[in-house]
């Protein structure tokens, strides 16, 4: 079945398609999301009229959309911040995806990367800001690829699908974050429900643009988002580790074939990805929330799943594709005050995004113009 | 032939490594509930464990079983680490899964004689709850079961039994519970259709299509219970079908109960699960099916239409789904709530890898994770030291250490995930 010249070959000339995009990859990249996010539009306006809303208000959400995201320097604000935690976490899960892991349980090491930094964020009290900072990002980047990393050693040594096993500790770390938040060392004193102690000053992300506005949320997270970004492009295209995860995704077998040890590439690149959604997690406490809160992830992790994709588990597609969710949701919110539209309805919309996204031949199949004609090869 | 002869050892001695590794894996397991047993269970339990087998009112009444604690407890230990010791050191044996499967069942017993020691306890009542709560698991797994028979991986188990909770609320609501039930079907073999068509006619990966139709269902269901339920109340208000006791069978002690004084999706479930076992393994169909699973090139070649019978059996696993979907509104609190199946599509799909790929296997692994799912339920009752939190974990760890234990030993559908391109 597996001939190791033949999965040698395939994976160079995938590699090699990778360097050198063609006209088909353009299309799928560029036009396919274009379409995707027009098509969904389209039907998330029918879903509303399904659901009983007046054409003007209907009008009147997608303006709220549209002004909410873009339309003054509060809404780019919130857009911001929104987009930071999806693009870190987004990251992580395309490196993942590019090694052929499919990481469902961000969400989780969110929680738990997020609970870690607000416990180092509380604990020192009196610590400069130089280290007391870095020092709750690298907790939240510990734990979560931690967290991760059980996924990956029963991956790596059990064979138990990361599928499953990340849902299962999903649900896992809902429960394990109430249990933590109850614990007295943990829950703000004086406090009957569950609520952490407050991150101090010394481990806050600063806020960006307060000298302008205080109420606007923008903070140093966008630039950890950055730099996330340039890492993460680094890694996978500049380093051996990530053309290791590269070529074990494109071709599990040629990269065993080539000498490639399968299981410690499922265990690290399980481990950066978590990695990366805990500083997702931290970015949120110490920049936004400045403590923790049962369900304070509020779906990041899920929606990182549809940046990746939609980004095409490249880092610069995933700083694109946070950036549209992020101002999706700050939109969402807007359009839920402005309109009355639960903002539930933005989950529909980026679900939709993701259907069109990921399956190019439905796109073609339902917009045939602005393609060429010929059909991409057989995959 | 000098290549082949160098490959055949090779290839032996690496499944055998695997298999030595998963019984060491399993041993090291059995010695760690061995003494958790032992240093944490039996240690100052005093007292007798009463387990009430019958119910207020019951005509065949069985008298109480009375389990001294300690002496139990230590009994178990004893023989949870001499299957675990057997494992590990006699690497490759037979009976990993079996070990694993009874140790586990001692351990849970232990746990309840601990947790009930001095104090009684109703075993009817629990198994009762272990059958209701294991239906909708059983029917998720064998929802996959049908898809994954065809090499269709259905991660979307989860959505579909939401769209068929929310479908059977809304409908039932309006049109009452046999309607709603039926609609539920309806709601669940569409996205079995849609399923299938993303995967097979546009190829899309199918683990994505799996977790963008959740996202959607979550969605969208999110979206219609804070826009609509909000105003419109009486629209989420569905009649609950009640339990039918079957004449005879159901007076049967401790199993009547259990099985026979149950409402429809109990009997539903049971019916499906025999069916889809004729349907799998004793129709030139499902032989069909198997054939496109293991291997759709040479299905395709014999005249197979691989394509229909993808989709034929994806939504008919649908279907399935959807009625699961249906007991948790119309089979138990006649509401629908936002992500009301709390993953437990996930859990079924777990449960189908757990029961091999068969009907029967996942109904049997549904009712492990059921009877979790209804200790953690029952425990809070008894007042056990540990936070509710834990016990609450208790299925979603039970489901990663089954996956762990026995994955790499079970063996998917040849052809399992991959799409199938005619030439």
């Amino acid at each position: 079945m597996s001939d190791p010249q033949t999965d040698r070959a395939a994976l160079v000339n995938a590699l090699l398609k990778r360097a050198a995009p063609g006209r088909a990859e353009f299309e799928d990249l560029f036009v396919v999301p274009v379409f995707a996010v027009v098509a969904a539009l389209i039907l998330g306006a029918l879903t509303m009229l399904a659901t009983d809303v007046s054409l003007s208000t209907i009008g009147r959400s997608y303006l709220a959309l549209l002004e909410g995201s873009l339309g003054s320097l509060g809404a780019l604000s919130e857009t911001l911040t929104a987009a930071t935690p999806l693009i870190i976490s987004g990251l992580g899960l395309a490196l993942g995806f590019r090694a052929g892991m499919f990481n469902i349980g961000a969400e989780g090491q969110v929680l738990m990367g997020g609970m870690a930094a607000v416990i180092v964020g509380f604990s020192f009290p009196g610590m400069p800001w130089a280290i007391h900072l870095p020092l709750a990002m690298l907790g939240g980047i510990v734990a979560g690829g931690i967290y991760a990393g059980i996924a990956g050693v029963l991956r790596a040594t059990t064979g138990a699908h990361e599928v499953i096993s990340t849902i299962m500790l999903n649900l896992v770390s809902y429960r394990l974050l109430d249990y933590l938040l109850r614990q007295p060392w943990i829950q703000k004193s004086g406090r009957a429900d569950p609520i952490s102690e407050s991150v101090l000053p010394s481990a806050e992300l600063p806020r960006l643009l307060t000298w302008i506005d205080p109420n606007l949320r923008v903070h140093a997270g966008v630039f950890v988002a950055l730099a996330a970004v340039g890492l993460v492009w680094w890694i996978l295209f500049r380093t051996r580790l990530g053309f290791e995860f590269r070529a074990s995704g494109e071709s599990p077998d040629a990269a065993r074939y080539a000498g490639i040890r399968a299981g410690l590439i499922i265990v690290s690149v399980m481990a950066f990805a978590g990695g990366l959604a805990g500083l997702a997690g931290a970015n949120q406490t110490l920049g936004v929330l400045g403590r923790a809160t049962p369900g304070f992830s509020a779906g990041i992790g899920f929606n990182a799943i549809s940046v990746a994709l939609l980004g095409r588990s490249h880092p610069v597609g995933v700083l694109f594709a946070g950036l549209l969710f992020g101002a999706l949701e700050a939109g969402g919110r807007q359009m839920q005050v402005d309109a009355g539209v639960s903002i539930d309805l933005i989950a529909i919309i980026q679900a939709l995004i993701i259907v069109f996204i990921a399956a190019p031949l439905l796109v073609r199949t339902i917009f045939p113009w602005g393609f060429r004609r010929t059909w991409p090869a057989k995959e | 032939m000098a290549l082949l002869a160098n490959h055949v050892p090779e290839a032996a001695t690496r499944v055998d490594t695997a298999r030595q590794r998963q019984a060491r894996i399993t041993g090291a397991i059995l010695i760690g509930f061995a003494a958790l047993v032992a240093l944490v269970f039996a240690p100052g339990m005093d007292g007798d464990a009463t387990f009430r087998l019958a119910r207020f009112g019951d005509t065949l009444a069985v008298p109480n079983l009375v389990i001294p604690a300690e002496p139990s407890a230590y009994v178990a230990a004893a023989i949870l680490a001499f299957l675990g010791a057997r494992q590990f050191l006699r690497g490759g044996l037979r009976w990993t899964s079996l070990s694993l499967g009874f140790g586990l069942f001692l351990l849970v017993a232990t746990f309840l004689v601990w947790a009930t020691a001095g104090k009684s306890f109703s075993l009817v009542g629990m198994l009762q709850a272990t059958m209701v709560r294991a239906v909708p698991i059983a029917l998720g797994g064998l929802a996959g079961t049908l898809c994954e028979r065809v090499a269709v991986v259905n991660i979307a188990i989860e959505g579909m039994l939401l769209a068929g909770a929310f479908t059977g609320a809304l409908v039932g609501s309006v049109a009452g519970g046999v309607t709603g039930l039926v609609a539920a079907v309806v709601i669940g073999g569409i996205f079995g259709f849609i399923l299938a068509a993303l995967v097979v006619t546009y190829r899309m990966d199918q683990i994505i299509a799996g977790v963008v139709i959740n996202l959607f269902v979550l969605g969208l269901t999110s979206y219609v219970s804070s826009q609509v339920f909000q105003k419109y109340r009486d629209l989420n208000n569905a009649p609950v079908f009640a339990a039918k006791k079957i004449p005879i069978l159901g007076d049967i002690p401790v199993i009547g109960p259990m099985l026979f004084d149950q409402n429809i999706f109990v009997y539903g479930a049971l019916v499906l699960v025999a069916v889809a076992t004729y349907y799998l393994f004793h129709t030139s169909h499902g032989l069909r099916a198997r054939a496109v699973g293991e291997h759709p090139k040479a299905a395709d070649t014999l005249g197979i239409n691989v394509y229909r019978t993808r989709y034929v059996n994806v939504t008919l696993g649908g279907m399935v789904a959807g009625f699961g979907g249906a007991w948790f509104t119309l089979g138990s609190v006649g509401r629908f709530d936002e992500g009301m199946t709390g993953g437990r599509g996930y859990i079924g799909l777990a449960a189908m890898i757990f029961g091999r790929w068969h009907p029967v296997g996942a109904l049997a692994a549904a009712l492990v994770f059921g009877f979790a799912d209804s200790l953690q339920q029952k425990l809070a009752l008894l007042q056990t030291p540990i936070p509710s939190e834990f016990l609450a974990m208790a299925p979603y760890i039970a489901t990663i250490v089954l996956v762990a234990g026995l994955v790499g030993r079970a063996r998917a559908p040849a052809a399992d995930g991959k799409p199938y391109v005619k030439e």
